[in-house]
């Protein structure tokens, strides 16, 4: 596959702290006169001290091929928007080097430029051209714009008079329909109603299907295991993990959930303690669920004295600490020795990401042990529901759907009068 | 940051910038429709947004000659060469109005941008460009109301008018000489907003808009044609008003002194637009 993106210890660096904001004219009137061939070189530099900058970016290596999608995650401030911003060459990084072959497009922000004055099909043609269209390019697809924005009766009212919503879908659509060798996407372009974010989302879909290099910043998961291939998680300027998605996601998301929980070990007794778990037939440590079939969860547990008439629990969580299912036996018996816990579940069906199974051993009177399995346990089957993650639940359920006529089964149609029938048809339409 | 051509697709490369950058013209060519269609948006929203419109444009050249010619020509009674004083002084602020406009909202023009500078790349140049175009519109329509007047005085363009195009060029190219250093330094020093207000109007002073060139000592005129609005000045009124001889050691000079602002200013805004989103 030809390279699309390349990057080699690509770097920025900025100044922070309370210093002012914009450089103070006399500093530097009294600089350029005092030895006024540094003035260009100043200048371009930024004009101020090393011991204020932090590393908005460090050492950033890695490679697009052309038609990848790559997702971007990563917290706010991780350097997720300073990496678009360099590639998109609205700034310059402060070391390193990135090649780009093709032209880019960066859906950053939308609606930059529009004046409230001029009417949507002005705007549309002024947008455009700062996001880098051809004109005959917006001529071609301007009724392919207008149509997706759903703002056709208003196209030459001034914008100033539309809603907020109709702006952003306005906007969002001149955005949509740039043709760029790669485009460079954050998130926050889903805009507007459900309905029209449904749109957003289902265009960008369209986009990363059709053979297009995108690089997608998102904070819903659920999206960049759906539209990524590989993912690559970002966290205070640096690279944490670059590789398939479904493992940096769900690195990504445990990353939450060990400081989340993890803090529940206490009051172990002697006696007996778990020690390891695994997915599968045991033949070797597995923690990825990729089926939606059968599932075996194996936890060894040594037992050092004999526990007569104990209980045993268990339970699985989600990243966000919430309990998935949870059990317990009663009366168990169990002899000195290595024992193996065997869970036959026929259907796991849960939404992807990580989990964390939690197990425990008591005696008749105490608590003895438990554990918080690690490593934490990565659904990895192909996500099934809604692209937006707090639509999507938390189950992945296989399903079909048919939709169709119920005519023989309609129950209240014999009851209506005969002369309201051909009216509700046209009122439908309008 | 270079671009070549392999194949069909054109590669970027993305590094921190050396010493000296290219001018990057050839890229401002490619970007030669959204430099049309910026002039159009302000032109638009000028006379949209405005309840006078277009009527603006007549309004405040006329007012000033009207102000000048009472108090220079009727109370000071200041040699006009031999024209009558409100066309003279009208043929001067001509050029004057256009470079000042040109000159202030070239100057703002960058920070006056600045949501759309930290979205979208584009060559910044075009954003000076754009506001010094946007200029020639309003030039147009008072141009318009000069000739009404050079007819109602009974004055007769001179053969040398055809080289007005050539004055207008230098017009524009100095204020926009002027206009890449003070937009680019006001990224870094919001000083300039308020400064260029004071700086035109100083200027104009220092132009001989107001006044005629014959008044300056001869042996000061060399030093005074540094200033290039004085060359302007004197084109637009031998081209017009076929005043005097022709205008060429000041237009000379004017024009050396607008090939080094211009120079000059295109490497300073090119070496400091790499930092533009960051500082703005």
């Amino acid at each position: 596959m030809a390279l699309a993106i390349r990057a080699e210890g690509l770097g920025k660096r900025f100044r922070v702290g309370p210093s002012v904001p914009y450089g103070s004219l006399r500093e530097s009137l009294t600089a350029a006169f005092t030895s006024p061939g540094r003035l260009f070189a100043r200048a371009a530099r930024g004009g101020s001290t090393r011991d204020d900058r932090i590393w908005a970016l460090f050492d950033l290596s890695f490679e697009v091929s052309h038609g990848e999608v790559v997702g971007l995650v990563g917290r706010n401030g991780s350097g997720k928007s300073t990496l678009l911003k360099i590639l998109s060459r609205i700034t310059e990084p402060t070391a390193g080097w990135a090649e780009v072959h093709g032209r880019i497009g960066s859906l950053l922000e939308v609606g930059t430029g529009f004046h409230p004055e001029l009417t949507g099909r002005e705007n549309v043609f002024v947008n455009g051209a700062i996001l880098g269209m051809r004109r005959a390019e917006i001529v071609r697809r301007f009724d392919e714009i207008v149509a997706f924005a759903e703002v056709q009766r208003f196209i030459d009212t001034p914008v100033k008079h539309y809603s907020s919503g109709m702006q952003m879908r306005l906007a969002f659509a001149v955005a949509a329909h740039l043709e760029p060798e790669i485009l460079l996407v954050d998130e926050v372009l889903a805009v507007g109603d459900v309905a029209f974010q449904r749109k957003c989302l289902g265009k960008m879909d369209d986009v990363s299907r059709k053979g297009r290099t995108v690089l997608f910043v998102s904070h819903q998961m659920n999206q960049i295991r759906r539209l990524c291939g590989r993912t690559i998680w970002l966290e205070g300027g640096r690279v944490v993990r670059i590789g398939p998605t479904a493992e940096v996601a769900s690195a990504y998301e445990a990353s939450f959930m060990d400081t989340a929980m993890a803090a529940e070990q206490v009051g172990h007794s002697p006696g007996a303690a778990f020690l390891t778990w695994t997915l599968g037939d045991g033949a070797g440590p597995c923690h990825a669920l990729d089926t939606f079939g059968r599932v075996t969860a194996r936890f060894t547990l040594r037992v050092d004295r004999a526990i007569h008439g104990g209980r045993h629990g268990i339970a699985l969580y989600d990243a966000e600490g919430r309990v998935m299912w949870g059990s317990q036996i009663d009366d168990v018996h169990l002899e000195p020795g290595l024992h193996e816990v065997v869970y036959h579940i026929d259907s796991l069906p849960l939404k992807p990401g990580p989990y964390r199974w939690h197990v425990s051993i008591f005696g008749p009177d105490r608590f003895i042990n438990n554990l918080d399995c690690v490593p934490e346990m990565s659904v990895i089957t192909t996500p099934l529901g809604h692209r937006r993650d707090e639509y999507a639940g938390l189950l992945n359920l296989p399903h079909t759907v048919l939709i169709r006529r119920a005519a023989a089964t309609n129950p209240g149609a014999d009851d209506r009068p005969a002369a309201a029938e051909p009216a509700a048809p046209a009122a439908a339409l309008q | 940051m270079s671009t070549e051509l392999t194949g069909a697709l054109p590669v970027y490369r993305l590094r921190p910038s050396r010493r000296w950058v290219s001018l990057g013209l050839g890229e401002l060519w490619d970007y030669r429709e959204l430099l049309y269609f910026l002039v159009w948006r302000e032109i638009k929203v000028r006379y949209k947004q405005t309840a006078l419109g277009v009527a603006w444009a007549v309004i405040q050249p006329v007012f000033t000659m009207i102000v000048f010619s009472l108090i220079f020509g009727r109370l000071a009674h200041l040699p006009s060469d031999g024209a009558p004083y409100p066309v003279f002084t009208f043929a001067a602020l001509l050029p004057w109005q256009l470079f000042s406009y040109a000159l202030t909202e070239s100057s703002n023009s960058v920070v006056t941008n600045q949501r759309v500078i930290t979205k979208v790349y584009f060559p910044r140049l075009i954003l000076p460009l754009a506001s010094v175009c946007v200029g020639l519109a309003d030039f147009l329509i008072s141009f318009a109301v000069l000739m009404a007047m050079m007819a109602y005085f009974g004055i007769r363009p001179t053969e040398a008018a055809w080289t007005l195009p050539l004055w207008v060029l230098l017009t524009v190219l100095t204020a926009l000489s002027v206009g890449l250093w003070l937009s680019a330094l006001n990224v870094r020093y919001r000083d300039i907003k308020y400064a260029v207000p004071f700086l035109t109007n100083i200027w104009m002073y220092a132009t001989p808009v107001a006044y005629s060139l014959s008044i300056i000592p001869p042996a000061w005129r060399r030093l005074y044609a540094l200033n290039p609005m004085v060359g302007v000045v004197q084109a637009f009124r031998w081209a017009l008003l076929g005043q005097s001889r022709s205008p060429g050691s000041a237009v000379a000079i004017s024009a050396a002194a607008v090939l080094v602002l211009l120079m000059s200013g295109l490497v300073y805004f090119r070496r400091t637009e790499q930092t533009f989103a960051d500082v703005v």
